[in-house]
């Protein structure tokens, strides 16, 4: 340990030697770089992009350092205290209930016009706070001029200008956070925003509350500034919770009534009007701008080609069909061909030589080469598409582009009773269910959610793509990027198709706001995107080393015994068949009611993965070759379409399933959306199988 | 077909009165905001957003199929429905 570093623990003590751990919370606006702050700091992976909502529920990390605990937590984004959508609701409740050591609010530098409202509210709260000027290095490229100075004496706390992204001053903010919260010297006088009229009311309800009231706790937790401000300004919420005197409730009624609201003006009008004044006062002393706020910047002039009237919705459609054709086409083909020889043929190669000269009996060989390696092999081999899929959305993600896209898409997404914020989710589902479920807290309405949550299994997450991957190779060789697309387009036509479904049911009354930020265009960093993709990878390979393992064996052990435990070597004896056969006849319609295939669809509910593995293992005869072949045979073009079909809409996995109980909060929802998928699934199994053959006949 | 009526109405007297609300800007014009009618939940969103009565307003761009509108109010970029900006009543400014 360095000399300073022990000077500093002498400052920090009791948070040092003590089981205490110091706890901040990290509040800003959405957008502002809060999570890239929070995995920065902890080191962990969570979730990035570059559109309004990214963290809809608190999530909590901690670190060392400097020998002191810390437990951060990461609150969604708000741009004020004034709860109206529940991430406002969340970050609100968890100043007040887990009561953080300190503040760190954190503002995007580049708008800080904006970005400082909230933290006129929160210095209100009086507890330790730092501010985090982010994004200073976009600030100087713009040849902007903060003076940081001016800033902290006027707002009388603390402020540090950091870049996450680059990692940036954030020593410097944790060194300056454990300091800080050690003073505690939360319980200064408040800072004087308004004018002299509401301070002088806010005072004097100040003074009328110091004379108690009754209010759930809320007396021990939150200043009274804070509390004054809330009942000047008619917070609803707060309003219901404390309970006033009489005499003092009729006190502060005649107090308020001494303001003299300007026209066309209430309280809290006067106090957001007020706030942003102040910003405004401030920033204009204290901020040299080297353009004036009408110059054109950079994104200004993608905008107007990106939203343009006639190249929007081509320029969309031409992004989508570029990220397909090259994670389906001979790019994405090419990689994996290469993968599935390196694992199979070289690995397994290696793996069946070393078994063989270890004289290992012939079952381990079978479970190992035919069971593990097969199954799960052929998972994996299809990681390169997934990867690429993955990528490209990312970028998309990072970019802002998603906030664009929801900006054209509102007014069509309305026809179905949406609000274009549920575009972005739409749109992540195509990454995986379970992020895009969550997302959907984005939603202000709680139909609109509700109505999301039903869609989002229709659009085709990439776990899905192997299977689809496999028959294409199988049997679409010659229309790879035709048979993938109509698939897609499929599953979108029938998200539209539910939304038109449930919109009478689920929506009743007015569609939410699209009051919504849209963020300046930034270069995605390439620190982001191994964040994301390396998140993804790393679920992928727990995902292939546990669950996919694990179903991998049973289905070999199932498939390779019968019912008096013996090893077969047909497997039309096996335990696996018997159970297969049963179920097969109900897909016998849609033109395979082979076993095989109805087992491999069962074992998709466990991960979707699992539908291809379990099929390399049930029809493996070693390598994709092998397999393709016996797809090749076991199904003809128009039975694999409809199979296809039923893996695009039938119910989900079980991890997005319980995202989706998780947030449709209702059994009964929940199992309605199941049956509904898996009706639905059969349904149009059912009907491109029957359709399809009689139409064949004629050619 | 109430609110039908109502929207009919609505266009009928902000002609007569002359009234400007923030839909009927062009894309480049300006407005300062002077009033803000609706219900409450949504008018707070507004004014959390710093479209409260005095700001200034730039109304930059209309999407695609002609709705939502972008503006730019304290320096930052909103979206914002043409039935939402119908609330907001504006003064033009050259």
């Amino acid at each position: 340990m360095s000399a300073s570093t022990t000077a500093l623990n002498k400052n920090t003590k009791s948070f040092n030697r003590g089981s205490k751990t110091l706890k901040i919370a990290l509040v800003g606006n959405p957008n502002c770089g809060k999570t890239t702050l929070f995995n920065e700091l902890t080191g962990s992976n969570q979730h990035v992009g570059n559109w309004p909502g990214v963290t809809v529920e608190k999530k909590e990390g901690s670190l060392r350092f400097r020998g002191v605990k810390i437990n951060i937590l990461d609150l969604p984004g708000i741009y004020s205290l004034s709860p109206y959508s529940s991430e406002e609701i969340v970050t609100r409740v968890s100043l007040i209930e887990d009561n953080p050591d300190l503040i760190i609010n954190i503002v995007d530098a580049t708008i800080l016009e904006r970005s400082l409202y909230l933290t006129t509210q929160l210095l209100e709260l009086q507890k330790p706070m730092i501010i985090a000027f982010n994004m200073t290095d976009v600030v100087e490229k713009k040849g902007d001029i903060i003076d940081y100075n001016k800033f902290r004496s006027e707002l009388n706390v603390p402020i540090v200008p950091i870049s996450a992204n680059k990692g940036i001053g954030v020593n410097e903010l944790l060194d300056l956070a454990i300091r800080y919260a050690e003073k505690k010297d939360g319980s200064k006088t408040a800072k004087k925003i308004y004018d002299d009229k509401v301070e002088n009311v806010i005072s004097k309800i100040e003074n009328e509350l110091s004379k108690g009231f009754n209010a759930e706790n809320l007396q021990n937790k939150m200043s009274l500034r804070w509390l004054a401000v809330k009942l000047f300004e008619n917070d609803e919420l707060l309003m219901q919770k404390i309970k006033l005197q009489k005499t003092q409730a009729e006190n502060i009624n005649l107090y308020k009534g001494t303001v003299g609201l300007p026209p066309h003006m209430d309280e809290q009008m006067l106090i957001a009007d007020q706030r942003y004044k102040y910003i405004y006062s401030l920033c204009a002393a204290a901020i040299k701008r080297k353009h004036a706020p009408e110059h054109i910047t950079l994104t200004d002039r993608i905008d107007r080609v990106i939203t343009n009237k006639f190249l929007a919705v081509p320029i969309f459609a031409v992004m989508m069909i570029f990220i397909f054709y090259v994670t389906f086409g001979p790019v994405g083909s090419f990689l994996r061909d290469q993968f599935e020889f390196l694992i199979k043929d070289v690995f397994g190669g290696f793996v069946l030589n070393l078994l063989t000269s270890l004289g290992a009996a012939a079952w381990s060989k079978s479970l190992i080469i035919d069971g593990i390696i097969e199954g799960v092999g052929s998972v994996i081999s299809f990681f390169p598409q997934v990867m690429i899929l993955f990528t490209l959305l990312s970028i998309l993600e990072d970019s802002g582009y998603m906030a664009r896209a929801a900006f054209i898409m509102d007014k069509l997404l309305r026809k179905v009773g949406l609000s274009g914020r549920a575009f972005v989710p739409l749109l992540m589902g195509f990454g995986c269910t379970v992020p895009a479920i969550l997302g959907t807290r984005i939603l202000e309405k709680e139909n609109d959610k509700k109505l999301t949550i039903l869609m989002i299994p229709f659009m085709s997450c990439s776990a899905k793509m192997p299977v689809y991957a496999m028959f294409i190779a199988a049997l679409f060789r010659e229309h790879q990027v035709l048979a993938i697309s109509s698939i897609y387009l499929l599953g979108i036509l029938v998200a539209v198709f539910t939304a038109m479904v449930f919109k009478g049911p689920v929506l009743r009354g007015e569609t939410a706001s699209f009051i919504m930020e849209l963020p300046a265009y930034r270069m995605p960093t390439l620190k982001n995107l191994c964040l994301h993709v390396g998140a993804r990878l790393k679920d992928f390979i727990v995902k292939a080393g546990t669950i996919l393992v694990a179903a991998t064996i049973v289905i070999w052990f199932l498939q390779s015994f019968n019912l008096s435990l013996q090893m077969i070597s047909d497997k039309s004896e096996s335990i696996l068949a018997s159970v297969g056969m049963a179920i097969a006849p109900v897909f016998s319609l849609c033109g395979f009611g082979d076993w095989r295939a109805a087992v491999s669809l069962l074992s998709g509910l466990i991960a979707k993965e699992s539908v291809v593995s379990t099929m390399a293992v049930l029809y493996g005869t070693g390598g994709l070759a092998g397999v393709s072949q016996v797809i090749a045979d076991q199904f003809s073009t128009i039975s694999a379409y409809a199979f296809m079909v039923f893996v695009l809409l039938y119910t989900p996995c079980v991890a997005a399933l319980s995202a989706m109980y998780k947030e449709l909060k209702s059994v009964k929802w929940t199992v309605l959306a199941l049956s509904y998928q898996l009706i639905l699934a059969w349904t149009a199994s059912m009907l491109v199988f029957q359709v399809g053959s009689a139409i064949s006949k004629f050619f | 077909m109430k609110a039908a009526i109502s929207i009919i109405i609505w266009r009928f007297l902000k002609g007569a009165l002359g009234v400007k609300t923030l839909n009927d800007l062009k894309p480049g014009q300006f407005g300062v905001v002077e009033k803000i009618v609706c219900d409450k939940g949504l008018r707070r969103r507004i004014v959390d957003m710093g479209i409260t009565p005095g700001a200034l307003v730039i109304m930059k761009r209309i999407a695609p199929f002609g709705d939502p509108i972008e503006i730019n109010v304290r320096g930052f970029d909103l979206s914002i429905r043409k039935s939402e900006a119908q609330n907001i009543q504006i003064k033009e400014r050259k």
